[in-house]
């Protein structure tokens, strides 16, 4: 368990090595406190949404879960990215009213982000590497909070580089996209240094 | 076909490039391109989504009401990635082992929403179509550039036949282990879009923190 959230967090990290969520890591990340808010977001609904996934992929669309009702051989994982992007989706609604209604001083902070992380492919993208790779119910919740402290990190630290790097002299054609671009290259060497990290 | 519509095609190609100037579906386009064959199926799965999505939504744009239309607009999207999932595993299954999850995630792949709802919503259908194969063009030309190069030089082969000879075969090139790991597809990313823009100095961003010149000359 901690080595697959180790490696969900680093070797494995959804933005540096699988580069998702990577339109969102470029746009929203030019102040470290808005960066920071995006973050515990994602923390929030990935923790969420890749459990909630696995129940319901494995509860209602994978081959025999109807078996019960007599329908052995029906087969809905074809419907799963629909399912998912629903699911999310709701969470994400569900998360934002709850928030409003309970802790209004943490939806004044993180209010705007929810929706921005709806159209995440980080998220669906974690939701579809559980169904890929099998987890089952509690190495889902660990992957789920991993990958999501990891893409948290990943863009903390990306935001951090760009604020000392507005005062830098780029060259023309570099300047902004570009020289994004070549940082979280270089981030995503930095991170790939990870590989091999284990508790004892 | 006249020069305004051939200008819908032809201006997402570099002046308008989806992925260097709108920064719109990076995600997929650094993850397939480890080879030619992943980037060139995944063009093509992208631009048939983008133009069936761009014509359906053009379709119903007068019946879609305002509040709803993000909705409609996604289902449509996910229903038609769905298609192409299924095609790609039942005629080209090793393809889509390869592509893996990058498929699926053109659902969330933001040139499709976001050329539905800039575009298609508010023109009729030709010009929506033609909107979508562009762009969708302009993505695959981008995909396959980069793929280009990582395949090139990180293993010597171009759809996967072998144009250098290697150096453990006894040849003359020594594969570049780099180009077909992570960090170089932001690398070859960044310097594209240098390149582009040194050739069209007009889509350099502008300086946030200009460095000040001294109107009396350097006096230090």
């Amino acid at each position: 368990m901690s080595e697959l959230f180790l490696r969900s967090v680093f070797q494995e990290n959804l933005a540096l090595s699988f580069f998702l969520g990577i339109c969102t890591f470029l746009a929203v990340s030019k102040r470290i406190d808005t960066a920071l808010g995006l973050g515990l977001a994602m923390i929030v609904v990935q923790g969420l949404t890749v459990p909630v996934n696995h129940l319901i992929y494995n509860g209602l669309l994978i081959e025999g879960a109807w078996g019960w009702a007599g329908l052995p051989t029906v087969d809905l994982s074809y419907l799963k990215l629909i399912c998912f992007i629903g699911v999310i989706a709701a969470i994400v609604q569900i998360l934002e009213m709850t928030l409003e209604r309970f802790v209004p001083l943490l939806h004044r902070s993180l209010g705007i982000f929810l929706p921005l992380i709806t159209v995440n492919c980080a998220v669906l993208g974690g939701s579809l590497f559980m169904v890929d790779r099998r987890y089952s119910l509690p190495e889902s919740v660990v992957y789920g909070l991993g990958s999501g402290i990891g893409w948290a990190l990943a863009i903390v630290g990306f935001a951090a580089i760009r604020e000392r790097l507005r005062y830098a002299d780029i060259p023309e054609g570099l300047r902004g996209l570009g020289i994004s671009f070549i940082v979280t290259g270089l981030m995503s060497m930095g991170f790939s240094a990870f590989v091999g990290v284990g508790l004892p | 076909m006249t020069s305004k519509t051939l200008q819908l095609l032809t201006a997402p190609l570099i002046d308008n490039n989806p992925i260097t100037l709108q920064i719109l579906g990076i995600c997929s386009a650094l993850a397939v391109t480890t080879s030619m064959a992943t980037a060139l199926t995944m063009s093509l799965a992208l631009t048939a989504v983008l133009t069936t999505a761009s014509a359906a939504i053009s379709l119903i744009r007068f019946h879609l009401p305002g509040s709803i239309r993000l909705v409609v607009q996604i289902t449509i999207i996910a229903s038609l990635v769905i298609i192409a999932d299924q095609l790609l595993r039942a005629y080209a299954f090793e393809m889509s082992e390869r592509l893996s999850v990058f498929v699926g995630l053109i659902v969330t792949n933001c040139i499709v929403l976001a050329r539905a709802e800039t575009f298609a919503m508010r023109n009729p259908v030709w010009p929506s179509i033609l909107d979508g194969v562009g762009n969708g063009l302009g993505y695959g030309l981008v995909l396959m550039i980069v793929a280009a190069i990582r395949e090139g030089l990180g293993a010597g082969t171009l759809f996967g036949a072998q144009i250098a000879p290697l150096a453990s075969e006894g040849g003359w090139f020594q594969p570049l282990g780099l180009m077909l790991l992570a960090p170089s597809a932001f690398f070859i990313i960044g310097l594209l879009i240098w390149a582009i823009r040194t050739g069209r100095p007009a889509l350099v961003e502008p300086d946030e923190f200009p460095l000040r010149t001294d109107p009396r000359g350097d006096r230090s």
